[in-house]
């Protein structure tokens, strides 16, 4: 299938849950169960998305657990996202060149 | 006065822009190592601008999910822009008309949301206009010079920019879950199914693209039923 015809869907259908709460259903959601939902899917999706997959994407696993060690550690230090994210991944980096993988 | 609006739109942005720029591109440099070309991937910023929703979208894409499993991931993913559009509407008032909404509509990500409903004043359109400004540019420009330099450097160098994005992603969610006890197990429950989809074996099989929405509805349903956000205005 053509890329771009998905990144079309992709993109429209983001589009339109941005869109039509802001134009045509403008009544607050009147569930607690729905509201509560919406708010705890982000958590759930990006936890989901970064375990294990940091372990699958990195060259070996061992650097893939470099790069979360670093990355729980410095998030949890509250330090901002640009240096967790390039720290996690010098860690990776660091980790397979001392593994002695092919650079 | 609508320059005045804009400008301080604009100013009001600029860390957000800055902060999507080094986001994207790891975005950028993960796109191609998954095999995408330079375009590809910076259309798939220019059109989507969402960080999470588009690196589920890469990654049912690369597997060849189906368009299907591709708009259902989409619309789950996507599933909180809902509420904040509908709060964001709430606040514009009747001043602001449908098509300033529709375009507003566009760039209405979790940052640029949290700016303008952090606004002392009431909102225009200019002031929004401006607030999206840098953001889309510092997230097109990154996701574009992150897959060009995906793309030229050796593949180590690759898949440590790839890695970027999951840094982002726990950076997003470790603070709020030491504030709020539900977000970690929201985030706990949503990475333990997601260890069982991977490793499994008769869940590994599960066809392409359903790890993530399951994963995502489960912890979260789960979550909204032990721990029920307060009503309005408590």
């Amino acid at each position: 299938m053509n890329i771009y015809i998905s990144i079309a869907a992709m993109a429209l259908t983001t589009y339109l849950v941005r869109m039509l709460p802001l134009t045509v259903f403008r009544k607050p959601i009147k569930s607690r169960f729905v509201r509560s939902f919406l708010h705890y899917v982000p958590y759930a999706c990006l936890a989901a998305m970064t375990f294990p997959a940091i372990l699958q994407d990195t060259a070996s696993t061992l650097s893939g657990v470099a790069a979360l060690a670093v990355a729980v550690v410095l998030a949890y230090r509250n330090q901002s996202l640009i240096v967790v994210a390039l720290a996690s991944s010098g860690a990776a980096f660091l980790a397979e060149r001392l593994l002695g993988l092919p650079f | 006065m609508h320059k005045q609006e804009y400008t301080l739109g604009v100013r009001r942005g600029l860390p957000v822009g800055l902060g999507y720029f080094s986001v994207s591109f790891g975005f950028g440099a993960m796109a191609v190592a998954k095999g995408l070309t330079v375009a590809q991937a910076t259309v798939i910023s220019a059109s989507n601008l969402t960080s999470a929703g588009q690196f589920a979208g890469l990654t049912a894409i690369v597997e060849h999910s189906g368009l299907g499993m591709l708009i259902l991931t989409q619309l789950i993913i996507n599933s909180r822009y809902a509420l904040m559009s509908l709060a964001l509407s709430q606040r514009m008032g009747q001043e602001i008309g449908l098509l300033p909404r529709l375009l507003i509509a566009f760039f209405n990500t979790d940052e640029v949301f949290a700016l303008a409903m952090a606004r002392e004043h009431s909102l225009t359109a200019p002031f929004l206009y401006g607030l999206g400004l840098l953001p889309i540019v510092g997230w097109v420009s990154g996701t574009l010079l992150g897959a060009l330099a995906g793309s030229v450097l050796p593949g180590s160098v690759r898949t440590a920019l790839g890695v970027m994005l999951y840094g982002m992603f726990i950076a997003i969610v470790i603070p709020p879950a030491k504030k709020e006890k539900a977000v970690a197990v929201t985030a706990l429950l949503g990475l333990a199914f997601s260890s069982l989809f991977a490793w499994v074996p008769a869940l590994a099989k599960a066809p392409k693209g359903t790890p993530i929405v399951i994963c995502t509805v489960a912890a979260a349903a789960i979550c909204a039923w032990l721990f029920p956000v307060k009503e309005e205005g408590q």
